[in-house]
């Protein structure tokens, strides 16, 4: 296990900055409450993804190099996101490979960690449940599934709690169809593919549909509400703040 | 090529609207799925498999032009006959003259990807020739004048029945029956006579080793035998990557492309031609061609990021695991090759203006690139393929149409956002004002964007307070 570090960076992501900052501030307390320092550097922004994947890597490294820039001591870099952490981790090396900043992106990378990862992997994380029984299930983000490889971790943390019990999705590593740009530029494949996931989401019977990236969330979120379902999604971070408190 | 524009937001729409052929082939994609896992059950196993298959890939790719050489001399020294086609049309009239040369008529035809890539059946019946399909699958379709919607179960996006009115209609005095083994006997016996009359034989190639000269075919029915053994001549037709450094590159990548394509251990038969017929052997072809087919591969090949797309060995398997492919089938994607290898295969061969957007109906999901046996990048490629669409800078390796889609909305889009998120205190004013905004969302009217999200899904609101505003209120340090 790597050593606990005193400090950590947190980084937002911007879409939990804009829309759902309570799963930040989830995230946050998660950490503190371990006893570790939290820095929030207040120049972050977005991890340059959006452009990245729509054709605009010039656009992206723009964006990116401020990142680069506003986490620049040498703390572990904590990210409640699956997907934003594969763009820091995995691709801030490709999109830097011919530039000058091509090592400078290497230790970066190397110090991104997927929230559940950290708190699991580093923090060797211990949680007491203190709610109510109730079901739940889970969405595995692809990013978090296939490029971070995060999802054992998140789910060690949820089955910690003992009133809780989590219902797997029939197609569980099936995507929900959000992929950015892609649910608007091919909405209507994105909605087939969202309207099944909210059926095998429905089938399981569970009270919330959990996941650590809000990306997908989001999507699903939105399709359950479109249809007026009662089931509400959820960060995970949020739920295992509000299960322990 | 002459193409006709694809249209692909009607294609798509037509699709999922199909509720038949959803059903079709989410259970048919299922089946495959589940088959391959069984066999791959040991996931270290399977990815040291997949790097030796990789690597044997890339280090045939890395010598192809002297493979192609020592393939071409090995066959020639076999008593085969070579022939080079730069373009489908070069490959065709290839296939005729030595059709002609025959005064041939009938051609039974094995299964063969790149015989759609020249929509070889087409070009001979314009000129009064008959070319029987004879692979089951393919067989259905041509009965119901379609294309294959896989690349290796060519009538997937058909279930028992619709095949049962299938035959019942369109071949003569055949009863209704849904029984498979029933349905089977049907072609089976339509199939026979067929391959006793075939004048020539036509199929694909699954490797080519250059080491030996040696033709491999890879079926489970039996056909493919049939058509390179029975006719008295053997006209083999194969995209130029598909050379092999050596025999024994053979069984890994055969291991590799059985298990990812149906979950068998081995195929029913595995074909490895090396030579017409010999003096005193008593059957096989007297003729043996083999037609080399660039179309577009060379270019690929001359960059090392796209050429990786060369490694593929056609297992079909990024199809069946593709959510996106699962939904449309292969006729939604209007082109030969559909799914995740369509996707990028297509557009550097068509060009990005009439098959750029194949690079779009992608999530990024990467289930493809998980189960690819050859470790395609897909993703990187279909980004890269997004990127070109935008980028006009000219390199020798610029996939054709690049730069097309350029246009001033979206440069300045992505520009704006780029200041925005690059510039702290000008992105703190935009967090704010959205936050301000946020409450009204829900009401905007539903054009564009909006309306595209809001057929399927409720819009987000903005939070009042940006997780940078709550952080500062929490006195969350910021160093």
């Amino acid at each position: 296990m790597p050593t606990r570090p005193e400090k950590v960076y947190f980084f937002g992501t911007c879409l939990i900055d804009l829309c759902f900052p309570q799963a930040g501030m989830a995230g946050m307390e998660l950490l503190q409450r371990e006893g570790i320092q939290v820095v929030y550097p207040q120049k972050q922004s977005c991890c340059g993804q959006p452009a990245y994947n729509s054709g605009f890597p010039d656009e992206a490294r723009t964006v990116a190099r401020q990142q680069i820039k506003a986490f620049a001591k040498d703390y572990p870099i904590i990210i409640p996101s699956g997907s934003c952490g594969g763009m820091l981790r995995h691709h801030y090396p490709k999109l830097f490979a011919d530039q000058p900043e091509a090592a400078e992106a290497q230790r970066f990378a190397s110090r991104v960690f997927e929230l559940n990862e950290f708190l699991v992997t580093v923090l060797d994380l211990k949680l007491e449940d203190r709610g109510q029984p109730i079901k739940v299930t889970w969405h595995s983000s692809c990013s978090a599934l296939r490029e971070m490889k995060v999802i054992d971790h998140a789910k060690s943390l949820l089955r910690q709690l003992k009133n809780v019990e989590l219902i797997e999705l029939q197609r569980e590593r099936e995507c929900c169809g959000f992929g950015g740009s892609f649910s608007v530029k091919q909405a209507d494949i994105s909605s087939a593919m969202v309207v099944d996931k909210v059926a095998d989401i429905e089938q399981t019977g569970a009270a919330v549909v959990l996941s650590g990236d809000y990306g997908c969330l989001m999507h699903i979120g939105g399709a359950l509400k479109h249809r007026n379902s009662p089931i509400p999604a959820k960060h995970v971070a949020e739920f295992l703040l509000e299960r322990t408190q | 090529m002459t193409e006709t524009v694809v249209d692909f937001p009607k294609n798509f729409k037509k699709a999922l609207g199909d509720g038949q052929l959803r059903h079709n082939l989410r259970a048919a994609m299922d089946t495959l799925g589940m088959r391959r896992r069984t066999l791959f059950s040991d996931l270290d196993v399977f990815e040291k498999l997949r790097e030796r298959g990789d690597a044997i890939r890339q280090r045939a790719l890395r010598q192809l032009p002297e493979l192609l050489e020592r393939l071409e001399q090995k066959c020639t020294e076999n008593g085969m006959q070579v022939h080079w086609a730069e373009t489908p049309a070069e490959a065709n009239a290839i296939c005729l003259e030595i059709i002609q040369k025959h005064n041939a008529t009938r051609v039974i035809k094995g299964k063969s990807m790149v015989s759609e890539e020249m929509h070889l059946n087409h070009f001979l019946d314009e000129r009064g020739i008959e070319a029987l399909e004879t692979d089951l699958g393919e067989y259905i379709i041509q009965l119901d004048h379609e294309t294959p919607s896989h690349i290796i179960v060519p009538a997937i996006h058909k279930n028992r029945d619709q095949i049962a009115q299938l035959f019942h209609d369109k071949i003569p005095n055949t009863p209704y029956t849904e029984v498979v083994e029933e349905l089977n006997a049907i072609a089976r016996q339509v199939l026979r006579e067929k391959f006793f009359a075939g004048e020539v034989g036509v199929s694909g190639v699954n490797f080519a080793v250059a080491e030996t000269g040696t033709l491999c075919l890879v079926e489970n029915e039996g056909n493919g035998r049939m058509c390179t053994t029975a006719p008295p001549v053997h006209i083999a037709i194969m995209g130029i990557e598909k050379v092999l450094e050596r025999l024994e590159d053979v069984p890994p990548l055969l291991r590799l492309l059985t298990g990812s394509a149906t979950g068998q251990l081995i195929t029913t038969y595995f074909n490895m031609i090396s030579s017409p017929r010999k003096p005193g052997e008593k059957d096989g072809p007297k003729e043996v061609h083999l037609v080399l087919l660039d179309n577009g591969r060379s270019k690929i090949w001359a960059d090392p990021e796209l050429r990786h797309t060369l490694k593929c060995i056609r297992c079909g398997t990024c199809l069946n695991h593709c959510p996106v492919y699962t939904r449309l089938g292969g006729h939604a994607y209007g082109y030969v090759y559909p799914g995740p290898i369509g996707s990028i295969l297509t557009p550097q061969i068509e060009g990005l203006k009439n098959a750029g957007a194949m690079a779009t109906a992608s999530t990024f999901c990467g289930a493809c690139e998980e189960v690819c046996p050859v470790k395609i990048p897909i993703t990187d490629i279909l980004r890269r393929l997004r990127t070109e669409s935008y980028d006009q800078d000219e390199t020798p390796n610029s996939v054709k149409d690049h730069g097309h889609k350029l246009n001033a909305t979206e440069s300045l889009t992505w520009k704006g956002w780029a200041f925005s998120n690059a510039t702290p205190w000008f992105n703190a004013l935009n967090a704010k004002l959205l936050g301000l905004a946020g409450p009204l969302l829900p009401k905007l009217p539903a054009v564009g964007i909006v309306k595209k999200w809001s057929q399927s899904r409720a819009l987000p609101t903005f939070a009042a307070k940006s997780l940078h505003v709550l952080a500062k209120e929490k006195g969350i340090r910021d160093e």
